[in-house]
């Protein structure tokens, strides 16, 4: 039996539930599948990570109805402090100095008062998703694995593995690096691992954090302390992949023994809440974002550093061009799977996610060094951009996803 | 908002045109469909289009466009649809649609896709005054988009098309304006140096202006809106709807209901692109 839909969603992560729920609020009849329990992703062992939500992305989490669960546990940043080179740990007793600052209160009259953005965990907002997502008119068809995808004239057939069929004008592929809609569309892959790896913790801090996020540029790679509720953090720890499984199969006294050395103790007393998480870093860029009935969204299409917290912001921001595009072709009647519509979709976010790629390419090689004079250039040049206020502000601007053509979702409207 | 439900089997080929035909027809459709073949300056510029005949279709009709299959029960009749780019469009958003074109190539290649999509369009090779002179039964809607600068006699042309609609009716005419900005831009600039257009698809000189058509339509019992201009931003690869008419616009022309005693060729101060 065939069951039919307007649009497959495969993947129901963090960008695919997005996704669905966004393109089922621009009236379109949705199924999110994907080959784990939907329920599986909400177990707090699942995904020790958290994201920086830029307010725009969060705007549109509102617009989507997860924006009430998630408001409580999510943590505005207030301010980012980047320093080079140095472990927080070797200031002790007070905040390590800074070479560049950025302050929500600059940027205010652009952003509404808006925070730079917000941490969440990642479990959190799984768990907020997956309410809207029941709310919803989204078919969650999970566990299913994707097994192959016909494309045809008018329309494409997706085969699950327990025998299923779905028949839907589009296939969106969102299943992260490992895309199974990508590689059954025949779309080949460029990239390369940074010979990284972020080990992922959440720290429990005696002191208030006020809302600061460090990022420490360290020569094995960044280090950073991201604000959560509650006088928690979330580290990412990045070190070369040898350095770092170490750590991550180090025992809970050695582990905290090496993160007091880094972290240092300037919100106190530190200790390590729940388990640790390691995840390899590489670049991964799709050679195409777009075939025959098939679009990509998020990670599918562009797994980047986490340098500088835009990985998941980029897939939403994907979640709402995708979503306005295919809203509007619908209503002008156009066929939303044709390749002149979803190609308009791939031109709106390619520049984007391109020159972000890039950059923060750029920025991993740059600081993930330790050769004298790169050290030096780096920090006249965080210098120099924190005595330029335009400067300073654009960076802002863009991290909090206020730059450019924003979609309709970005702005806080709905589809 | 989706699309009619595709048929389970392929469609059989109609009996009197041969396999042979049925392939090269498909060949030529999935050319018209290609977005970055021959006809992409057309899928670069069907969205504004699109979104103007809608907008202007559902102020007209008192339809609400964000429901589904909103014009359903009207009739539409699409001039030289070509491959069917307008016409595919208009029947998911609930139309019934004629579509016309005078080359046999154009019909066949419209009707093969609208088969691959399963979309039921009644494409007939025919001119718009050959149907006004078999009596075909009047239209809700006409478009009537880039045909009239064509033509050979485009007044006659024009009030042929505006006797196809039915009182009431609605017909939207789009074309190129007669201006210098128009000569540099349609023709040196698309055909000759971005070879957009091949050379000689159009000549300046058969560029309509807005007056003209409203002198032409002055017999007819129709009310006449616009210009309505639309311009290419080049940098976003976009086009809009613009209050610069200069090169390309569209006009609304509205035939008076049947009660109504309308005044013939009563005609509205252009608006500029602000409906």
């Amino acid at each position: 039996m065939t069951e039919r839909f307007d649009i497959v969603v495969a993947g129901a992560g963090m960008t695919g539930a997005s996704a669905a729920l966004a393109l089922a609020a621009a009236g379109f009849r949705v199924a999110l599948v994907d080959p784990h329990p939907f329920e599986q992703q909400l177990a707090p062992t699942f995904d020790g990570r958290a994201s920086a939500i830029a307010y725009s992305s969060f705007r549109m989490l509102r617009t989507l109805g997860a924006g009430e669960v998630l408001e409580p546990q999510a943590c505005r940043i207030e301010q980012i402090l980047v320093t080079d080179g140095r472990a927080p740990g070797a200031a002790a007793g007070s905040p390590p100095p800074f070479h560049l600052r950025f302050a929500a209160d600059e940027i205010a009259g652009r952003s509404g008062g808006e925070p730079l953005g917000y941490m969440v965990e990642n479990r959190r907002i799984r768990a907020a998703l997956a309410e809207a997502v029941a709310a919803s008119d989204v078919a969650v068809l999970t566990p299913a694995r994707v097994e192959a995808v016909e494309v045809g004239p008018a329309s494409a057939r997706v085969r699950l593995a327990d025998g299923r069929a779905l028949e839907a004008v589009l296939v969106v592929g969102a299943e992260g690096r490992g895309s199974t809609v990508r590689s059954l569309a025949g779309i080949g892959v460029t990239g390369w691992s940074y010979r990284q790896s972020g080990v992922v913790a959440t720290v429990q801090h005696a002191r208030p954090h006020g809302g600061v996020a460090y990022e420490h540029f360290l020569p094995g790679g960044p280090f950073a302390i991201l604000p959560l509720t509650e006088n928690r953090a979330s580290l990412v720890w990045t070190e070369p992949q040898r350095r770092a499984e170490a750590l991550a199969a180090a025992s809970p006294e050695a582990f905290e023994a090496h993160l007091r050395r880094r972290f240092g103790d300037f919100l106190g007393e530190v200790g390590v809440e729940g388990p640790r998480f390691t995840y390899p870093l590489g670049l991964l860029l799709a050679e195409q974002w777009t075939a025959p009935r098939v679009a990509l969204l998020g990670d599918a299409a562009h797994a980047i550093h986490p340098i500088a917290g835009q990985g998941l912001n980029l897939g939403l921001k994907d979640v709402a061009a995708l979503a306005e595009t295919l809203a509007d072709a619908g209503r002008r009647g156009e066929d939303i799977g044709a390749e002149a519509v979803v190609e308009r979709y791939a031109a709106w976010r390619r520049f984007d996610t391109v020159a972000l790629a890039g950059a923060t390419d750029a920025f991993t090689r740059l600081f993930s060094n330790d050769f004298p004079p790169l050290r030096l250039a780096r920090g006249l040049g965080l210098a120099a951009v924190n005595r330029i206020g335009p400067a300073r502000r654009f960076f802002m601007s863009e991290a909090g996803g206020a730059v450019g053509d924003l979609p309709r979702l970005l702005r806080g409207e709905p589809v | 908002m989706s699309a009619e439900p595709a048929p389970q089997s392929s469609p059989e080929p109609r009996s009197s045109i041969n396999a042979a035909e049925v392939a090269r027809f498909q060949a030529m459709a999935a050319d018209w469909w290609n977005p970055r073949g021959q006809f992409a300056p057309l899928h670069r510029f069907n969205p504004v289009r699109l979104d103007f005949i809608r907008d202007q279709a559902a102020a007209h009709f008192g339809r609400d466009p964000r429901t589904p299959r909103p014009f359903a029960g009207l009739r539409l009749l699409d001039i030289g649809c070509g491959g069917g780019l307008l016409s595919e469009p208009m029947r998911r958003l609930g139309f019934e649609v004629v579509g016309v074109d005078a080359g046999d190539r154009n019909i066949g290649a419209a009707r093969a896709h609208a088969e691959q999509l399963g979309l039921q369009i009644d494409y007939r090779t025919a001119t718009a005054e050959q149907l006004l002179a078999e009596g075909e039964p009047p239209f809700d809607l006409v478009l009537n988009m880039e045909v009239i600068e064509h033509v050979a006699d485009p007044g006659e042309y024009l009030r042929s098309t505006a006797r196809l609609m039915g009182p009431g009716g609605l017909m939207i005419v789009a074309t190129l304006n007669r201006t210098a900005k128009a000569f540099a831009l349609a023709v040196v600039g698309a055909e000759r140096v971005l070879r957009w257009l091949p050379a000689g698809t159009h000549d300046w000189r058969k560029f309509v202006k807005p007056e003209e058509m409203r002198g032409w339509l002055a017999s007819e019992p129709v009310t006449v809106a616009g210009p309505f201009g639309v311009v290419y931003n080049p940098l976003a690869g976009r086009w809009a709807r613009s209050a610069d008419a200069d090169v390309n616009y569209m006009m609304t022309v509205r035939r008076a209901p049947e009660a109504t005693g309308a005044v013939a060729g009563r005609s509205e101060p252009g608006l500029g692109g602000t409906p």
